[in-house]
């Protein structure tokens, strides 16, 4: 097999005594999604941000192309090509499409000092890029992105990235704070930056939405891999029980039902 | 027209119409007569506006510079105290007087930039502390509060004398700090508006972190504004000593709110990343003309902090609602859209 495009090798990180991720090694290779999933505070967000260059880990290595990379900042990440698109999307609300798709990196046109922000060919890049994930309702490069809906945002957000040419993708929980069909066309979205040669680390604890675009799955539990299969090797019902840390899900529901068959069919009262 | 209200600069352009009609019915005087009340607040205007254009783009990038009430003074003081006090040459007094500027710029926005305290509260207290450093030191060298100083030659022709602005004007009406505030206004519509720097502080306002990881330099933007806003109420502190001749060691707290007040009713968003240049020079003449504005009517003139506070809180509901609009904006639907 090839060289993986990004390797993670024992990463562990502690913030003081802490230890937040214990010997964390993860293969992604171009052109294939890797879903991460894990409940709350499984320590998915701390990966990314090690990722993204937010956080050094504590030790560990990281491979690009098989060539050894530390990450200084999220600046140093984004020139290796690892784009992150966190969950809403487009973080400038009220700035336009053309505006917030080139922030820190604005075209310009004219020489010298007198070099001035080129809006008319922003706008045109910004909607073409959008338009060619599919977003065909995007046709004004001068609207507001906070206009948009959530589904857009990420569209955009994500055609962003692609624009300037990200080699790893890093989706932080993309649907979940969308509607059903809106995280439908995401996770097309996702399949068509997989389609391109991305690799995409796509981030949920939807197991649905993971089944349908992932093509390697890692789950976390309290901060080290739990497991590590690929797609078809597991059920929907045994990666829930796996995200939910073993066997608790399952004897959770009997508690209930047998609660449930004592109490006249109520459910248990919450705190009680 | 359509697309003149969803910019941020339509509620300071309708504000500014209204009060217009106002005091043009109230007050019996067309404000836009040469002969009327135009340089009255022309020249109020431009010294509040020269302050506040850098006050605006600190908000616009989510920050803000109260420390200016106090650079007012200082700056004057300063051009007093070496010019008048010690009788060295006005240029150097000029040059202090800036440089004074820088420093103390650099100072709050190292500071905002370095700790995690609101720039509220960090330039909160480097107004009581140059306050404090003005009145004891000037006090400790001179032995009075108030300096004198004469100007004379091209020093005072060009910041702190009046100007027919080529025989436009009657002799001793018009300041020639208003020709300050129009080449300063016409540079930041420039460089906030057309270049990427500009992009920069919108995106800072909107999120910092987003920014800063987008590649932009936050910090050295950040602390260029402030630079900015210090070295401008400096300036503007200086001008006045060499047009009255004179400089005291109170006075200057008005800038802070009037500063604040002219560049949200210009529309600009008091939690930073939405406004404009145009729309904070709007805001400033709107602030103008009700500050002078009520000495040509027959109300009471103890009224005037009434109908700016009624101006200031329709300025904000208005340009909520045009923001709104901005944000609702959809161009023409399509089928078979998302």
């Amino acid at each position: 097999m090839a060289t993986p495009l990004l390797k993670l090798t024992g990463i562990n990180k502690s913030f003081g005594p802490i230890d937040v991720l214990h010997d964390i090694s993860l293969e992604v290779n171009g052109g294939e999604v890797l879903c991460l999933l894990g409940d709350n505070g499984a320590g998915k967000s701390t990966l990314i941000k090690i990722l993204s260059g937010v956080h050094k880990a504590t030790s560990g290595a990281i491979e690009m192309d098989g060539k050894p990379v530390a990450f200084a900042s999220p600046r140093e990440a984004s020139d290796y090509g690892i784009a992150t698109v966190h969950q809403f999307g487009g973080t400038f609300p009220l700035m336009s499409i053309g505006r917030s798709f080139f922030v820190g990196r604005e075209p310009t046109k004219g020489a010298g000092p007198f070099k001035i922000f080129d809006r008319k060919r922003a706008n045109e890049i910004a909607v073409k890029a959008v338009q060619d994930l599919g977003i065909t309702r995007i046709d004004d490069g001068d609207r507001l992105v906070g206009g948009l809906s959530g589904g857009e945002r990420q569209a955009l957000a994500i055609a962003r990235a692609v624009y300037f040419g990200a080699s790893v993708l890093i989706l932080d929980e993309p649907t979940a704070a969308l509607g059903v069909k809106e995280a439908a066309h995401v996770l097309k979205i996702v399949l068509q930056a997989r389609q391109k040669g991305i690799a995409v680390i796509f981030i949920t604890h939807n197991v649905v939405h993971a089944l349908t675009v992932g093509d390697h799955f890692a789950v976390l539990i309290r901060g080290a891999k739990a497991a590590d299969f690929r797609k078809g090797e597991k059920s929907r019902e045994e990666i829930t029980d796996l995200m939910a840390g073993g066997e608790h899900m399952a004897e959770l529901e009997a508690e209930i039902e047998g609660y449930m068959a004592t109490h006249e069919g109520h459910p248990p009262a919450v705190g009680s | 027209m359509g697309n003149l209200f969803r910019r941020p600069e339509a509620g300071a352009l309708l504000g500014l119409v209204a009060v217009l009609i106002f005091f043009t019915i109230f007050g019996g005087i067309n404000f836009l007569q040469i002969n009327g009340g135009l340089s009255s607040w022309l020249n109020v205007a431009a010294s509040l506006g020269i302050i506040a254009i850098p006050v605006g783009l600190l908000m616009i990038a989510g920050e803000l510079d109260v420390s200016v009430g106090a650079m007012v003074p200082a700056g004057a003081m300063l051009t007093a105290v070496i010019g008048g006090h010690y009788g060295l040459p006005i240029w150097l007094g000029i040059a202090a007087t800036l440089a004074f500027g820088v420093l103390v710029g650099l100072v709050n926005g190292l500071m905002v930039v370095r700790t995690a305290v609101p720039s509220l509260i960090v330039t909160l207290g480097s107004l009581f502390a140059i306050q404090g450093m003005l009145l004891g030191l000037t006090v400790l060298v001179t032995k009075s509060t108030s300096v004198a100083l004469k100007t004379e030659g091209l020093a005072k022709a060009v910041f702190g004398d009046f100007t027919t602005l080529l025989e436009l004007f009657p002799p001793g009406q018009l300041q020639a700090i208003v020709i300050w505030w129009i080449i300063f206004a016409s540079i930041y519509v420039y460089f906030v508006h057309w270049t990427p720097y500009g992009n920069w502080i919108f995106a800072m306002g909107g999120d910092k972190v987003s920014a800063r990881n987008a590649g932009i330099p936050t910090d050295k933007v950040t602390i260029t504004l402030f630079v900015l806003s210090a070295v401008s109420a400096a300036f503007v502190g200086m001008c006045q000593a060499i047009l009255f001749n004179t400089a005291q060691v109170g006075g200057g707290q008005s800038f802070i709110f009037n500063s604040i007040i002219a560049v949200v009713v210009g529309g600009v968003l008091l939690t930073g990343g939405f406004g404009s240049v145009i729309g904070i020079f709007f805001g400033t003449i709107t602030f103008a003309i009700v500050n002078q504005g009520i000495y040509y009517t027959n109300f009471d003139r103890n009224w005037s902090s009434l109908i700016i506070g009624v101006l200031l809180l329709a300025a904000v509901l208005m340009n909520n609602t045009f923001r709104k609009l901005a944000l609702s904006y959809v161009p023409r639907l399509k089928k078979g859209a998302v």
